[in-house]
């Protein structure tokens, strides 16, 4: 293990940072601006996917290629014509589409769940894949160009299959632009969309010759194995940083095409490694980073946030108390440390070394309790309407509710009891 | 003893044993995936497998089954979680928190492997650990060296310790797993069915989907060299998918998901060994391969010729109730017809309120089962075919009555839907005593008696 | 299969309503519905009046919303045919306007407020053109006139339920149409947005658009509205709300003897 790091950190850094400003040779500068493309493409197209919730049929589709890769192979073979990527690609496009097309049909016509569906597919094609791979071994075709489609080996790619794989990948692009309007409103409300007139089945159709593009551009230098990985990952880790369909899709691509470019910089310091594993490997990276540090979705930005109102509930329940001159049952593991940040906020002050609201303390414990009894009349009058994904933190109150409800339960409170916070 | 067996015990009989445990083993424990809906997991959690096999591998440096298998289980059971903590935490969509943990996981498996390689002077390639080994399989390798001389001692302690160590491990996997399903069946049936009911009735729900995801990371390993794990999916979703074709009850399914991997083991071995050569004189195809396509077939022929749940079976009867349908239409036509004095309707007629396609079907039928007979161009009921038209016009009647007088239907409005109705027999059966007098239909007409 | 003077007798009654004409923007004419095998509407025939509130009433699994979708051609009709003006719906989509149920979408979708409410111009846009300032500012204005200026550009998923209603409202409001189909608008909100979103539909009503809501909630349905469909499986009654929801009609859709019917449906499915 420490050799493999220590050998990527000397000299494998400089060159590394060589070949990522585009200084590795003309080959390698092409291979890298095709797979950024690539990577742009699956990012757009991923996101797509991810909002119809449909990511989990490109890997049935992915793995289904196989099969094609290695019927044209023999089909060239057949003919006596060398096996062109183009050849290659059309075969893989072919049994892809085939395998979806098994997965709608199962789907629809037997009562196996839809992740069934895609399972059988996905297996049963990739076995026949294997069974034709060891027939191509057995009759002494030279396999080893088809094994680059299953784990992708970008370095070994000629300009005229980053050719081939760029202008798809730049067909889907624009496609997906052009359409993004209609595809994000298909994905959104599907019957709003079929009632305004929109036909489904083709924005549907749409989507899926979009993933295939990006599945089929993809096999040469990431593979049929882990291609998925660039239509889901960027889009899922676009998701963490903002809440807009636009630039879901322009973080989205830009997280693709960042890691297929540096997956195929790193890959091109060992040429004859897969280059698939890499590009993940670095989308993966950007994903748990998402995952991590995004604001708002984050993981650990929700965590403090769930802390913050812990932290707030327990200072707010602490002044109540001292509004009602108790102090006991605070409800907090360290009293002290309680107070210290209430009298830091200039709410609390000590008397006799016991802890006194202050002017600005006891108005804020007036509104908390105000605020903590409207909360309570809502929870009782609507108790069926309340949403659960509010904070029910007392200073939400004016946020969540609108003034006319708040008027309303305030109404519905002084008619119960007179409530000595609601002046 | 024969040339063939001592053939077989050293070169099939492993490997056909070792797939046929490796089938059977998910096959039963892919019933609890494919009832939950998390087939999906089986493909996570094989894919997982490689990084885990990879790093025990650099931690050992060895190929030592135990640090292996428990370094697969443990990542296939870690991927699963970071899935559904992805899911949770990150609020990502069920699909793309598997797909994006179980790619990264495998991406990082394959990384490794190639560092690895180099860095231990190609060790893992000697011992024959590469991703495409993890992948595809190759239950061809697992030769019997040391293979007893006759059979009578195939079943001594020294031959079976000199069988391939997947085999037992296999065996051992296979053991638990049928034990802790007739064990637990009740159990299991009620989580896979209600996960709520039975987190309220005791049984922890939570902590069994983990041990179904630790059952079937196991079955991933233990598997993965006799099938490959890609196709461990296979293994685990085919069988309970081909088998919860052919039954409605859960035990049911178990034995035919067994019976369906036994019979894909050896059918798909046989065949990936032996075809080949027959049909076009080539070397014995990927075994593992062979097997998942015979699982395919098998899963295939379930869903079109399964008794009770496959398309043929479901378009035949569909076809014969169209056809009862339509004979008993012309029946209640003639029937009608008889009541307004005319006993024949000409041809003509009937085709055209039938539709002639129909009306052709309804009369080859119904004049074979001689309840219609024909008259030189025109058609009448034979007594026979009045007592059956009766029938239908009795139950079209009683619901027309029903409509009216029971659910508040307008007068106007009872003819479509009792028209649907009067071909249900045992619902329509039902004697619904009419209010207005015992024999007359909202319209006024007579109700034919039984 | 039918005696001819039945049939012919069904549609003289149709002609002899008074309602009946092609100046109704929604008739429907025996349309039968069944989810796969099993009917959920029994020969439907109805003509909805014009410039009218019009409520659909009816218990739960009566077919309220599946009456809506089959109008919309989201369901499949088994049987019957549904017009609107005299016109078949595809020529004249345009004029009709539907607010789904909101548990229907996924609210942690990533739009705003707004980018909700300008779907509803989707189809005056037309296929790949991006949403233009004026079509923006209908958005905006229709956003305004349910109350949601001001969170126009949040995440729809950070809006109370009131608010999410209120967001579909808007978006149906921006569709510009004569014919508002609404499943369930008052389902989830406070009585704050719900008077809200009732005056809303009078204003709708008073500029001469006809507005058909699912509604389950009896006690407010004559209030509320002006017409009424008491539904369960079979129109029960139709027609103004003082006459139609009596509480014998009440009873007889929401009580009655219905088992046999639902058994019979049960036993029609079944059928192969």
């Amino acid at each position: 293990m420490i050799t493999v790091i220590a050998q990527v950190d000397t000299a494998g850094l400089r060159a590394l940072l060589e070949i990522l400003t585009l200084q590795g040779g003309h080959n390698t500068t092409v291979v890298m601006l095709g797979a950024a493309l690539l990577g742009l493409a699956g990012g757009l197209v991923g996101a797509f996917a991810l909002l119809r919730k449909r990511s989990l049929g490109v890997d049935a589709l992915s793995h289904a290629t196989l099969p094609g890769l290695a019927l044209a192979f023999l089909l060239a073979h057949w003919l006596g014509v060398a096996p062109n990527s183009a050849l290659l690609l059309a075969g893989a496009a072919a049994t892809g589409l085939l395998a979806m097309w098994c997965v709608e049909l199962v789907h629809r016509h037997t009562r196996l769940s839809e992740d069934t569906a895609i399972g059988m597919s996905l297996s049963v094609f990739f076995g026949a894949g294997i069974v034709l791979l060891s027939i191509i071994q057995a009759s002494g075709g030279a396999q080893g160009g088809l094994k680059s489609f299953v784990y992708g080996q970008a370095a070994s790619m000629l300009p005229n299959e980053v050719g081939i794989t760029g202008a798809i990948a730049l067909l889907a692009i624009i496609a997906a632009l052009a359409f993004h309007k209609e595809l994000a409103l298909v994905a959104f409300d599907e019957a709003f969309a079929r009632v305004g007139g929109w036909r489904v089945s083709l924005l549907d159709g749409v989507l899926l010759a979009l993933i295939t593009m990006v599945t089929v551009a993809g096999l040469r230098s990431v593979g049929a194995i882990l291609v998925v990985a660039m239509l889901i990952i960027p889009a899922a880790a676009a998701r963490f940083w903002t809440d807009r369909v636009a630039r879901v899709l322009v973080l989205s691509g830009a997280m693709g095409a960042v890691s297929a470019y540096v997956g195929v910089a790193v890959s091109a310091l060992a040429p004859r490694a897969p280059t698939g594993p890499l590009i993940v490997l670095s989308a993966g990276a950007v994903f748990l980073v998402s995952m991590a540090l995004a604001p708002r979705r984050g993981v650990i930005s929700s965590a403090l946030r769930r802390m913050r109102v812990r932290m707030q509930v327990a200072q707010d329940h602490a002044l109540r108390r001292l509004l009602h001159a108790e102090s006991k049952d605070l409800h907090f593991r360290c009293p002290r440390c309680l107070f210290s940040m209430l009298r830091v906020r200039g709410l609390v002050r000590l008397e006799n070394g016991s802890p006194v609201l202050t002017t600005a303390g006891a108005a804020r414990a007036t509104r908390i309790e105000r605020n903590h009894r409207l909360w309570t009349q809502y929870l009782i009058s609507q108790a069926e309407i309340a949403p659960s994904h509010v904070d029910w933190s007392v200073d939400q109150v004016e946020h969540v509710l609108s003034p006319e409800l708040i008027a309303e339960l305030e109404s519905e409170l002084a008619a119960a009891s007179p409530a000595p916070g609601a002046a | 003893m024969s040339q063939a067996l001592q053939v077989f015990l050293a070169v099939d009989c492993m490997p056909l044993l070792a797939v046929t445990f490796a089938l059977l083993a998910c096959g039963l424990i892919g019933n609890f995936l494919v009832l939950r809906r998390q087939s999906m997991l089986g493909d996570a959690v094989s894919h997982a497998v490689l990084p885990g096999l990879v790093i025990a591998f650099i931690i050992t440096q060895s190929r030592a089954a135990m640090p292996m298998f428990l370094g697969a289980a443990i990542a296939g059971a870690v991927v699963a979680l970071l899935a559904e903590l992805v899911r949770k935490l990150g609020r990502v969509e069920p699909g793309a928190a598997l797909g994006s943990m179980f790619t990264i996981a495998f991406a990082t498996g394959v990384f490794l492997l190639e560092r690895a390689t180099v860095g231990t002077s190609g060790a893992t390639r000697q011992v024959d650990l590469d991703a495409d080994c993890v992948l595809y399989g190759q239950p061809e390798t697992l030769l019997w060296f040391d293979a007893p001389q006759t059979l009578a001692s195939v079943f001594s302690m020294s031959a079976l310790r000199t069988m391939p160590h997947q085999v037992g491990v296999l065996f051992c996997v296979l053991a638990v797993i049928v034990a802790l399903v007739i064990v637990f069946f009740k159990e299991l049936r009620l989580i896979s069915f209600d996960p709520a009911l039975a987190t309220a009735q005791g049984f922890r729900a939570g902590t069994a989907h983990l041990v179904i995801v630790a059952l079937v990371a196991a079955c991933a390993v233990a598997a993965f060299e006799a099938v490959g794990s890609i196709l461990v999916i296979a293994a685990l979703i085919a069988p309970a998918a081909t088998a919860r074709l052919c039954t409605d009850n859960l035990a049911r399914q178990l034995i035919w998901s067994t019976l369906i991997a036994i019979n894909c083991a050896v059918v798909g071995y046989v065949a990936g060994v032996t075809l080949p050569g027959v049909l076009w004189g080539g070397a014995a195809v990927s075994v593992a391969g062979a097997i998942t396509l015979a699982l395919g077939v098998a899963f295939a022929g379930a869903v079109v010729v399964s008794p009770s749940h496959g398309v043929c079976a479901r378009a035949l009867a569909r076809r014969r109730m169209r056809a009862r349908i339509a004979i008993e239409d012309l029946l209640a036509l003639l029937y009608r017809t008889e009541e307004t004095g005319r006993t024949q309707l000409p041809l003509a007629e009937a085709n055209k309120t039938l539709g002639a396609h129909r009306c052709a079907l309804a009369l080859q039928r119904a004049t074979s089962a001689s309840q219609v007979a024909r008259h030189n161009g025109a058609i009448g009921l034979t007594p026979q075919g009045r007592r059956e038209a009766a029938a239908i016009i009795r139950r079209h009647r009683l619901w027309e009555s029903y409509l009216v007088e029971k659910a508040g239907v307008a007068a106007d409005h009872t003819h479509a839907p009792a028209e649907l109705l009067e071909h249900v027999r045992d619902a329509g059966q039902r004697p619904i005593a009419p209010d207005r007098g015992p024999d007359r239909d909202p319209q006024g007409k007579v109700i034919p008696s039984e | 299969m039918n005696t001819s003077h039945q049939h012919a007798g069904s549609r003289s009654a149709l002609a002899g309503r008074p309602e009946h004409s092609s100046e109704s923007p929604l008739s429907i004419h025996a349309m039968t519905v069944a989810y796969g095998k099993k009917p959920v509407l029994w020969d439907v025939d109805y003509d909805a009046p014009r410039g009218a509130l019009i409520a659909i009433v009816g218990p739960n699994g009566a077919g309220k919303s599946t009456l809506i979708k089959a109008c919309l051609g989201l369901l499949p009709r088994a049987a019957g045919v549904v017009e609107f003006w005299g016109r078949p719906y595809k020529q004249v989509r345009k004029r009709i306007a539907y607010m789904p149920q909101r548990e229907s979408v996924d609210w942690d979708f990533p739009v705003s407020a707004l980018d909700v409410v300008a779907m509803g111009r989707y189809s005056r846009i037309g296929w790949c053109r991006p949403v233009s300032r004026p079509h923006k500012d209908v958005a905006l204005a229709c956003l305004d006139r349910v109350g949601l200026g001001d969170v126009a550009h949040r995440q729809i998923g950070r809006l109370s339920g009131g608010q999410q209603q209120r967001v579909f409202l808007a978006r149906s409001l921006a569709q510009e149409a004569d014919l508002y189909f609404m499943d369930e608008p008052f389902a989830g909100v406070d009585a704050a947005t719900e008077r809200a979103i009732i005056e809303l539909l009078r204003e709708l009503r008073s500029q001469g658009k006809t507005v058909i809501c699912v509604h389950h909630d009896l006690a407010t349905a004559s209030t509320y509205f002006d017409h009424a469909l008491l539904l369960n499986m079979r129109v029960v009654a139709a027609g103004p709300v003082r006459e139609v929801l009596t509480a014998q009609q009440i009873a007889r859709t929401y009580g009655g003897r219905l088992t046999l019917l639902t058994e019979a449906a049960e036993a029609v499915a079944a059928q192969p």
